[in-house]
């Protein structure tokens, strides 16, 4: 008998490895064998740990399974929730980037081959840097880490630079709340990551490659590390790129802890061993990244969206999408929500079918109030704005942003003037310190929405303007966009704002 | 954590030097450190200065830069609770104020024993089951009171 127990951070942190050792041992009590398969997870957040036994009909799924229910999973006393590629959740979705994670074994080459794996790698050998670079250009496919610029470009500008060393880092710093699709993918299928960096580097002529890995993500380290072993002793990294003549081998590398070091030129300053201070541009990284040399600096989901690409061709992945946007969203649905996960599907399903559709609206069954999109650094997106297509342009015209895809849902019991606080502490915190706008501002920001709570209203306008002040004068994206957060909660809920003011009067 | 080795120099020499063939070294040499010893001894600053042929002033910069890195021991266990969105959105906030009273502690301080140091974390990517924690290695997501007392109580606080 198969059984599939996650080896997946979120259903570990539900009790997944106990419930593997209790299967095992159970399974040894009745004498019937049983092998556990360690997969990524399928991303219905809610249902782990999401066990999946094999049979005949397909894999029938059993979810919150916990360690004390072994026995009874075994005995065939537990009640299942049927073929788990049936769920609605799972059904509904347009799987490109995500469609063997959480079915195959993260770990096992000959598994990911079964499924589609190597074939975009097998192809690329053959291409010429120009026609790789070409095909990526093609698919539409733009940067999943938050800027949205288009992955071909930056690839030319690496591909047609000189330099006796060029470089692909992918950016794993995943640090935004309620993202966690770099890390699925990394936990659930690692060679794809593996893949598209390979990829990468034949289609820029480059032949080392780092994964920038936050601490944060134990399990991920883990994985990512073993893939790397078995890729190099499948033929995928090393001299000889899958017989290509070509050489490309990589690393893995683990931050410590800071939020800013997913901007990409902080990245790379932390890498080479500084501290994760922010870079003027210019020099482009793509010109002057890693020591230097030319560098492709990607996100984990853009880079494991490559396989695909050359899988299935560049003209598949662009037939999805909306206007710009081309392809999939790997959307990340968190917070407060009946039904949160993964849930990738082409550009363009509006905001409000996300939330109230897919996700079944909020956990504690109380109204939305709020969607914060796109991380720390995204605007709250009131109910009003539920009609706004996923697409980067859509969301841009709406006032927001949609960043690397996360939406932390917020039910009425939200204090906005809370969350706009704490935007300004977690730039603080976070700042690099390069710029006063920022490093100052936001613990400005801070006292003043202290101030406003405390039922001084001509506090608004101060930080109203310290917020013009952190947006234009700010190097990077954590000061300058700090004010999206804070400033849409100023604007569609400014009576929280008031009310503390008449609250104190 | 385990007892953790005393620092000397010689140790400290030979995990340095294992990592100088990394291209950008700083940041294994001292996540080994930090795994060795539980924090980076003062005594490692001059050596790792040495070896990369940079600054002591420029090896602190780095270690004071990263919010991982301690320059003294932690408590015999370390909590790290979410802070972030996802998790306040469901409740974080409370449990936070919650285990700090509990513990008798402000973040980033450790139990009058050693046993118990606190920490706040912003997102360990598990935003769909939040709020979450990390325990020394373990993850913990779904956390409530309950779940949180049973904790301590493993911890022995
Ligand atoms: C404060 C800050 C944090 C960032 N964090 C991340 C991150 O964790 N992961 C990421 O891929 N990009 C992050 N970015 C965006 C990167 O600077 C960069 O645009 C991205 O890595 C490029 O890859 P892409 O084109 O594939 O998106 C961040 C930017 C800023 C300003
Ligand atoms: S905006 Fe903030 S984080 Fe960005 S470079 Fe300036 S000080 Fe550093
Ligand atoms: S916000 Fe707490 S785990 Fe992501």
């Amino acid at each position: 008998m198969k059984i599939y127990v996650p080896l997946d951070s979120a259903a570990v942190a539900l009790g997944a490895d106990d419930l593997a050792d209790a299967i095992v041992a159970a399974a040894a009590d009745r004498n019937i064998e049983v092998q556990v398969i360690r997969n990524g997870s399928r991303g219905m957040a809610w249902l782990e740990p999401l066990v999946e036994i094999e049979t005949d009909a397909g894999r029938i799924g059993y979810g919150n399974v916990d360690a004390s229910d072994a026995a009874a999973l075994l005995d065939g006393k537990l009640s299942s929730l049927g073929k788990v590629d049936d769920l609605p959740f799972l059904a509904r979705q347009t799987r490109l980037t995500f469609a063997r994670c959480g079915v195959i074994d993260p770990l096992d080459l000959t598994n990911y081959q079964a499924h589609g794996g190597l074939v975009g790698l097998r192809r690329a050998a053959q291409m010429d840097q120009a026609a790789i670079v070409d095909e990526v250009t093609k698919s539409g496919l733009r940067g999943r880490g938050g800027a949205g610029f288009p992955t071909g470009i930056k690839w030319k500008t690496v591909s047609d630079a000189t330099a006796d060393q060029k470089y692909i880092v992918c950016n794993a710093d995943e640090g935004d709340s309620g993202t966690f699709a770099d890390r699925m993918i990394m936990e659930g299928d690692p060679f794809s990551l593996i893949e598209g960096m390979a990829i990468a580097g034949l289609g820029v002529g480059a032949t080392k490659g780092y994964v920038y890995l936050r601490s944060e993500y134990p399990v991920a380290i883990r994985v990512m590390r073993a893939a790397v072993e078995a890729a190099r002793k499948g033929g995928v990294l090393g001299a000889d790129v899958m017989g290509s003549g070509r050489a490309f081998d990589m690393e893995i590398r683990v931050g410590a802890g800071a939020y800013v070091c997913g901007e990409e030129t902080a990245l790379l300053n932390s890498l080479e061993g500084k501290r994760g201070t922010v870079r003027a541009k210019p020099p482009l990284p793509a010109l002057e990244g890693f020591m230097g040399r030319p560098t492709v600096v990607n996100n984990v989901i853009s880079l494991a969206s490559v396989p695909v690409i050359f899988e299935k061709g560049a003209d598949h992945y662009a037939s999805f999408g909306v206007g710009r946007s081309r392809g999939t969203v790997t959307l990340q649905i968190a917070g407060n929500v009946k039904h949160g996960g993964l849930f990738e599907t082409a550009f363009g399903t509006t905001l409000g079918e996300v939330v109230n559709d897919i996700a079944g609206g909020t956990a504690s069954g109380r109204p939305v109030k709020a969607v914060q999109v796109g991380g720390p650094l995204g605007a709250y997106m009131p109910v009003s704005k539920f009609d706004t297509p996923m697409g980067y342009e859509e969301f841009d015209q709406n006032g927001g942003l949609i960043g690397h895809a996360g939406l932390v849902v917020f039910d009425d019991s939200a204090d906005m003037l809370q969350m706009a606080r704490f935007a300004m502490e977690f730039c603080a915190v976070e700042s690099c310190g390069k710029c006063t706008p920022c490093r100052i501002g936001a613990v400005r920001g801070v006292e003043t929405i202290d101030r406003i709570a405390q039922g001084d209203g001509a506090a608004i306008e101060l930080l109203t303007d310290l917020c013009e002040t952190m947006k234009d004068g700010s190097l990077c994206a954590l000061g300058g966009f700090t004010p999206f957060p804070v400033m849409s909660a100023l604007t569609h809920f400014p009576d929280e704002f008031a009310a503390q003011k008449q609250a104190a009067e | 954590m385990s007892t953790l080795a005393a620092p000397n120099e010689n140790d400290l020499k030979d995990l340095i030097s294992s990592h100088l063939n990394l291209e950008g070294p700083m940041l294994p040499i001292l996540h080994a450190l930090q795994h060795a010893y539980g924090y980076i001894p003062a005594l490692a600053h001059g050596l790792i200065a040495e070896a990369l042929n940079i600054t002591k002033a420029e090896v602190h910069g780095v270690i004071s830069f990263y919010h991982d890195f301690r320059e003294k021991p932690a408590g015999t266990h370390v909590i790290k609770l979410c802070r972030a969105e996802a998790c306040q959105s469901v409740g974080a906030n409370a449990l936070a104020a919650d285990t700090l009273k509990k513990l008798g502690l402000d973040w980033h301080e450790t139990s009058a024993d050693g046993s118990i140091t606190i920490e706040p974390v912003y997102c360990l990517g598990l935003c769909a089951c939040a709020p979450a924690a990390m325990v020394d290695d373990r993850l913990v997501a779904r956390v409530d009171g309950a779940k949180m007392d049973k904790i301590l109580k493993e911890l022995g606080a």
